[in-house]
């Protein structure tokens, strides 16, 4: 039993070590997101996205990077937000996500890279009816300002 | 002497020798003076001697020798070519592919010496050479010996599969050992075992499979393999209905004592020990070890070999892609890296790698020639086996296709040859009676079609008697005799790829005793394929396999709808018509347009794809007449680009769910346009 508890201590440490996370801060609008930099493969500037037809709006379609097809999906639209605006800031953020595999989602903005510690981050407690709560795990607070921590199995989730 | 950098060539050169042994034998039979002949299989025995001799491959070259012997002989004119010296040399032939296999696996050539061949060899070379087959020698040939049947008591257990026993038993459960026998006829055993896997696994739970069921799948096992489950029926039950799975020997089983498990495992790690030590050249006595090698990869690795045209159109492509790199720096160094010359270059670039690309998948294409070249010495067999007298001929071996999908057809093709060789050709007599010539004919014939490789399999027998198979499928209680009324004529025949069906009143060890069809067919869908028959009763079937001419690559016609491209797959077009809106009609609310005499229904893409059209409802349509089985319709579009060769990319199983488009394609400007489905549209 003794030697259990010192292998559960020396876990907890790297685990404590780890918790630091880096997110990758983006805008939508005047909100900021952060996205847990483990799962971003890419960024990419806004390019031409051919339409699917027949499926979800948030669906934008698809593109090619680097001869792979890559389907792209609006975060605005999946968190009802006002649709997409192009611009000259506008990214495409290639995630790899275990479940869904390799997805875009167009963001406005790309700021930053910050790293939240465990005690940086607050869960979210708020029960509003809001849908887009779902998308967040917590908000993580940096320089005095707000992250929301996006669920990113969450979003990429089909919507109903 | 390291001979292992050798052993691929050797490999590929011996498997050449021996096809080309097979046929020039097999013409031999046919002009048994054919003095080229005869120097051809010289030369080929001689060259194969020789690199076996280099090799070290002692036994290869004994038995080689001996063949060059006999021809040498026979070209000096002291010696005559007879069918008993014909079916002789191909058992040779045989023994000699199973050192080829042998060395493939193991880089060893394996023990049996053959001495009764060479002994049958040298009988022709005695003068008034003695041409009965000398009784079995010491070992030789001797067959597969029968130990121990029950193998699953060999079966190492784990320690993690020892606790997951014993609980099953300790909750009440018994814990059974089988070991399967495959019949050494079958075809696709791999299959097979999967059917009594699946029969197993309804009644019991699998614990341990020996070889391990990748093996399995990969066909890596000899004609057995055994099981450990876990189950609630009695054993019976479970053999019941494995034994009920068609082409298996026999099946074994009893109760399996967890208890004496530590005891059997000791055993066993003992014996594991001691294998290793026998000295793989085995010299002195000629034993045929039937122990299997331990099953791992193969020595050598699947090679192709390369038309050096192919090669050059990809060194062509390699120097054209170092020249855009060239140009690439240069323009990024002089434009300050972001003027029209470097996107410029950049289009360029992808150009020639999809070119590149594309090349490389022509590079994987192998004519069908090595599967099918075995194809005539196999209906010779038959031939003497069923006694019946057949000849096949084969036309466009050179029909290239995958390389995997090559490496696939062998087996369900030799099946559908068999089938004509046994099923379809009649006896003899009947086909004298009849009024038919006395030797069937077998066609196999291999034709590219757009996207297609087609291969035909064609007998002048007696075709299939609808009738008979309905009768059958309602006594099997495949279909009731309502539904029996009911079907087509098509219907019925397709009945005969159903599970389990066989409509040969005479079982032989060739095909019958529903040595499925259904394989075959499973076979050929896993290949994206498809398979069909036509028959006259009295006149002959034809089998046709169609099978896609790689898997990644077609030709499509690209098109524009409300400003998007779109590729459509050239291999369901019929024709491109131009319609002016007056002819289009409404037939119960549908728009159809009557073209030389046919009513086609039309659907308006810009409809199915949710998209404005481009163009005004005046202007002319153009349809693209797309045609699935029997079914025609026509797809409207806005404009033609032209037919381009594209590469097909999966969107993805995240955005899967739109039916209508079959996948993506990248086009040359870098931009993704979707491949639409004419199937799924109609």
């Amino acid at each position: 039993m003794d030697e259990l508890k010192v292998s559960d201590i020396s876990l907890y440490n790297v685990k404590a070590e780890d918790d630091a996370v880096q997110y990758i801060v983006i805008k939508l609008g005047d909100e900021q997101y952060g996205i847990d930099i483990k799962y971003v493969d890419n960024i990419v500037r806004m390019q031409h996205i051919t339409r699917v037809p027949k499926v979800a709006d948030y669906l934008k379609g698809v593109i090619n990077l680097r001869g792979e097809v890559i389907p792209v999906m609006s975060l605005r639209i999946k968190m009802d937000l006002p649709a997409d605006e192009m611009t000259k800031s506008t990214r495409i953020i290639i995630l790899k996500l275990e479940q869904h595999g390799t997805i875009g989602v167009i963001v406005d903005e790309v700021k930053e890279v910050v790293t939240l510690g465990q005690e940086a981050i607050e869960k979210v407690s708020y029960d509003d009816k809001e849908e887009r709560v779902n998308f967040i795990l917590g908000v993580g607070k940096h320089n005095g300002e707000l992250i929301s921590l996006l669920d990113l199995n969450a979003v990429a989730m089909e919507s109903k | 002497m390291d001979v292992n950098q050798y052993l691929e060539i050797f490999l590929d050169e011996t498997k050449e020798h021996l096809e080309s042994l097979n046929s020039q034998i097999l013409s031999l039979e046919q002009e048994p003076e054919n003095v080229d002949t005869i120097n051809e299989i010289f030369r080929a025995a001689h060259s194969m001697k020789g690199m076996a001799g280099t090799m070290g491959y002692k036994r290869m070259q004994a038995l080689t020798h001996d063949m060059e012997n006999v021809f040498s002989e026979i070209r000096n004119g002291s010696m005559k070519v007879n069918s008993n010296l014909i079916d002789t040399l191909f058992q040779c032939l045989d023994a000699l592919e199973e050192y080829t296999d042998n060395i493939q696996q193991t880089a060893d050539e394996g023990t049996n010496d053959n001495q009764q061949l060479i002994n049958m060899l040298n009988a022709f070379l005695k003068p008034g050479g003695k041409e009965q087959a000398p009784a079995k020698e010491s070992g030789g040939a001797a067959k597969t010996e029968d130990g121990p049947t029950e193998k699953w008591m060999d079966i190492k257990i784990g320690e993690s599969e020892q606790l997951v026993l014993s609980t099953a038993k300790s909750q009440g459960k018994n814990v059974y050992g089988i070991t399967v026998y495959v019949q050494e006829s079958c075809l696709l055993k791999a299959a097979r075992a999967f059917l009594v896997y699946k029969a197993v696994e309804e009644k019991a739970e699998i614990i341990v499979c020996n070889p391990p069921a990748q093996d399995i799948e990969d066909e890596k096992f000899d004609l057995d393999f055994s099981l450990i489950i876990v189950s609630e029926y009695p054993i019976e039950d479970i053999l019941k209905s494995t034994r009920s799975v068609s082409e298996i020997e026999k099946v074994v089983g009893a109760a399996y004592e967890v208890e004496a498990v530590a005891a059997e495992k000791q055993n066993t790690e003992q014996t594991a020990e001691t294998k290793p030590a026998v000295p793989a050249q085995a010299q002195s006595a000629p034993v045929k070890t039937n122990e299997k090698k331990a099953p791992g990869k193969p020595v050598v690795n699947r090679t192709v070999r390369v038309d050096i045209e192919k090669l050059d159109v990809l060194m062509n492509l390699v120097s054209e892609l170092i020249i855009a790199k060239n140009s690439l720096v240069s323009a990024s160094s002089m434009e300050g890296g972001n003027g029209r010359g470097f996107n410029e270059q950049i289009e360029y670039l992808e150009g020639v790698t999809t070119n590149l690309h594309e090349s490389v998948m022509k590079v994987r294409m192998v004519p069908i020639e090595s599967v099918v070249s075995k194809f005539p010495r196999m209906i010779r067999d038959l031939s003497k086996k069923l006694d019946k007298k057949m000849e096949l001929y084969m036309s466009g071996e050179e029909t290239e296709l995958d390389r995997t999908v090559v490496d696939e057809i062998g087996d369900p093709l030799m099946h559908l040859l068999r089938n004509a060789a046994d099923h379809g050709l009649e006896s003899t007599e009947l086909r004298l009676q009849r009024g038919k010539p006395e030797v069937g004919s077998i066609f196999l014939d291999a034709y590219q079609d757009g996207n297609n490789v087609v291969i035909e399999v064609r007998d002048d027998g007696n075709g299939i008697d609808v009738e008979a198979v309905k009768n059958k499928a309602i006594e099997r209680g495949v279909i009731t005799p309502e539904q029996g009324d009911n079907m087509s004529e098509k219907d019925i025949i397709n009945l005969l790829f159903h599970a389990g069906f066989s409509t040969a009143k005479k079982i032989s060890d060739v095909s019958g005793r529903g040595v499925g069809l259904d394989v075959v067919k499973a076979k050929i869908e896993s290949l994206s394929g498809e398979v069909e028959v036509k028959s006259r009763l009295g006149e002959g079937s034809t089998w046709i396999v169609r099978l896609p001419l790689t898997l990644a690559i077609i030709q499509a016609l690209m098109v524009t709808v409300g400003g998007e491209k779109y590729a459509i797959s050239l291999g369901g077009i019929q024709t491109l018509e131009d319609i002016s809106p007056s002819e289009v009609k409404l037939v119960q609310n549908r728009e159809v347009i009557n073209l030389r005499g046919s009513v086609i229904p039309l659907i308006r893409l810009s409809k199915e794809l949710d998209i404005e059209s481009s163009k005004s409802p005046e202007d002319n349509l153009i349809v693209v007449i797309v045609k699935k089985g029997e079914k025609l319709a026509g797809l409207v579009i806005d404009e033609l680009m032209g037919q381009q060769e594209i590469v097909i990319k999966s969107l993805g199983k995240y955005i899967s769910k739109c039916k209508i488009i079959s996948g993506a394609t990248i086009l040359g400007d870098g931009e993704v346009a979707l491949i639409l489905d004419a199937n799924a549209l109609i």
